[in-house]
């Protein structure tokens, strides 16, 4: 059976109560939401913490709340509570979308916002129980030297798989950090960064508090498709998401940005330089897709071979585009 | 670390009833289901939250017991599969399982009758696609899900002549 390693868990009695005891603790202590990913990492003996700072307590930290200046989402919202709310339905559908294509029903009901945005990264060679990463001498994300996939890659290569990440630099979003010194925001797409063994800018004694969606001008559309093996449960191979303004018939603003190609979300300026100025023609959608195609560089880290994702980049692009062009 | 931290005390309420016990913080609420409280209706599958075996309810909404730490169960109502009969009376979702042959091997059935009793609970004229898509976190690996899927529409059907005929 796959026991959990022993930790003492200490339940956060409020949001400085939880910093409190990261600065405490320090290494030895990690944060759990909702726990679908953390746990059963800690089952592969990925982590290891001595404690475990429970933030379910934190009901206060699960919300969403509109205004006229966008939309505030606690970072322990649920995954479920997220794709079943009508503004956000509304206002911000790629990020319905996305919300609702994360694993499970029964995963979505445990897994929170937080959590989706702070997912461990992922690879074939690093998410293994102990004896297999054993058997193969470990690689340098957890227990080991080289990297598995690239051997001579100075970082890890492991792939951002939240689904929400993209959807979140599309439409420009804020985070929140709460930590020892204070709290601050930092922009969606500065959050990430592409070494997957040190994958966000938070650091860790930071806990992510709230995110919050700045209010949209109108002609703005957004969509977000993602591809996996079974529709049903899996990660993304490949996401791709799209947020559009358009005013009088032309595209004044663009953002592309393609998931599970590298250990960060990847915007693609080139995409957004071939649609800004057009009436988002087949042709521009056509140029931007091909733009996505020549960005994106799957490694061959995740299911599904290399040529594959490589070939669906193009794809999912055109349909994601597609779903934005006006009179789709 | 070199000790584990010591057995905590638990108090859970499972199917209306309290329950307590002493376990260690790092369990999960499936294992004390199945260890301490002896409710071994909830099945273990993958432990990695890919199966769905071990579906319960957690206030009325099903979640995964292998990756849900017990001690966090605490305060909310949880149901099992051993909580659906009443009496010698089965749900009408067990009913209908035995009935049109839902069950094969039968390792994934109470994972499957929390998930669609949960879904008749919210839903009580659900589309085949609303079945399809609230299951679609439970594996069956007998055969296909055709079978699981009538079960729970004809569950449906009796439970709406039910509630007219009260």
């Amino acid at each position: 059976m796959l026991r959990l390693p022993p930790f003492a868990y200490h339940p956060a009695a409020s949001l400085e109560d939880a910093v409190g005891m990261l600065a405490r603790y320090g290494w030895r202590a990690l944060v759990v939401s909702g726990g679908t990913d953390l746990f059963a990492n800690m089952k592969q003996r990925l982590f290891t913490p001595e404690v475990v700072v429970g933030l379910r307590p934190l009901r206060e930290l699960s919300y969403v709340r509109a205004s006229e200046g966008g939309v505030a989402i606690g970072a322990l919202t649920t995954l479920t509570h997220i794709a079943e709310d009508p503004v956000i339905e509304s206002r911000y559908p790629a990020l319905h979308e996305a919300v609702s294509v994360i694993s499970t029903p029964q995963l979505r009901n445990m897994g929170t916002l937080g959590g989706n945005i702070c997912l461990d990264t992922r690879c074939n060679y690093y998410n293994q129980d102990y004896d297999w990463r054993r058997a193969l001498g470990f690689c340098m994300k957890k227990d080991g030297q080289v990297c598995r996939v690239a051997p001579k890659s100075p970082t890890c290569v492991a792939v951002n798989s939240s689904d929400s990440a993209p959807v979140l630099i599309a439409y420009g979003a804020t985070l929140r950090l709460a930590g020892p010194e204070g709290r601050r925001e930092v922009p969606a797409a500065e959050f990430f960064r592409n070494d997957g063994m040190r994958p966000w800018c938070k650091r860790p004694d930071e806990i992510l508090t709230e995110v919050r969606l700045p209010a949209l001008p109108a002609g703005t559309r957004a969509a977000y498709r993602k591809l996996r093996l079974r529709n049903a449960i899996d990660f993304p191979i490949l996401g791709v998401a799209v947020m559009l303004q358009v005013e009088a018939g032309v595209c004044v603003r663009a953002r592309v940005v393609l998931n599970a190609v590298a250990s960060k979300p990847v915007e693609v300026p080139d995409a957004a330089a071939a649609l800004v100025g057009t009436d988002l023609n087949p042709r521009a959608l056509d140029e931007a897709a091909d733009a996505a195609y020549a960005a994106g560089k799957p490694l061959d880290n995740t299911s599904g071979s290399i040529p594959y994702r490589k070939r669906m980049l193009r794809v999912f692009a055109r349909r994601a585009l597609a779903a934005c062009a006006p009179g789709s | 670390m070199t000790v584990a931290p010591p057995k905590i005390l638990l108090q859970l309420r499972v199917n209306g009833t309290d329950m307590a016990c002493a376990a260690h913080p790092n369990k999960t609420l499936l294992e004390v289901l199945r260890e301490d409280l002896g409710l071994t209706g909830t099945k273990h599958g993958c432990e990695m939250g890919h199966c769905g075996a071990c579906t319960v309810l957690l206030d009325g909404r099903p979640v995964l017991s292998c990756l849900a730490l017990a001690v966090e169960a605490q305060g909310h109502e949880i149901r099992t599969v051993e909580g659906l009969a009443h009496g010698p009376h089965l749900h009408p979702l067990q009913q209908t399982f035995a009935e049109t042959g839902a069950a094969q091997c039968g390792y994934c059935t109470p994972g499957f009758l929390m998930t669609a009793a949960a879904l008749l609970e919210t839903t009580r004229t659900p589309s085949e696609a609303d079945i399809r898509q609230a299951i679609a976190g439970n594996l069956c690996r007998c055969t296909g899900y055709t079978k699981i899927v009538e079960a729970i529409a004809l569950a449906a059907e009796r439970m709406r002549e039910q509630a007219e005929h009260v």
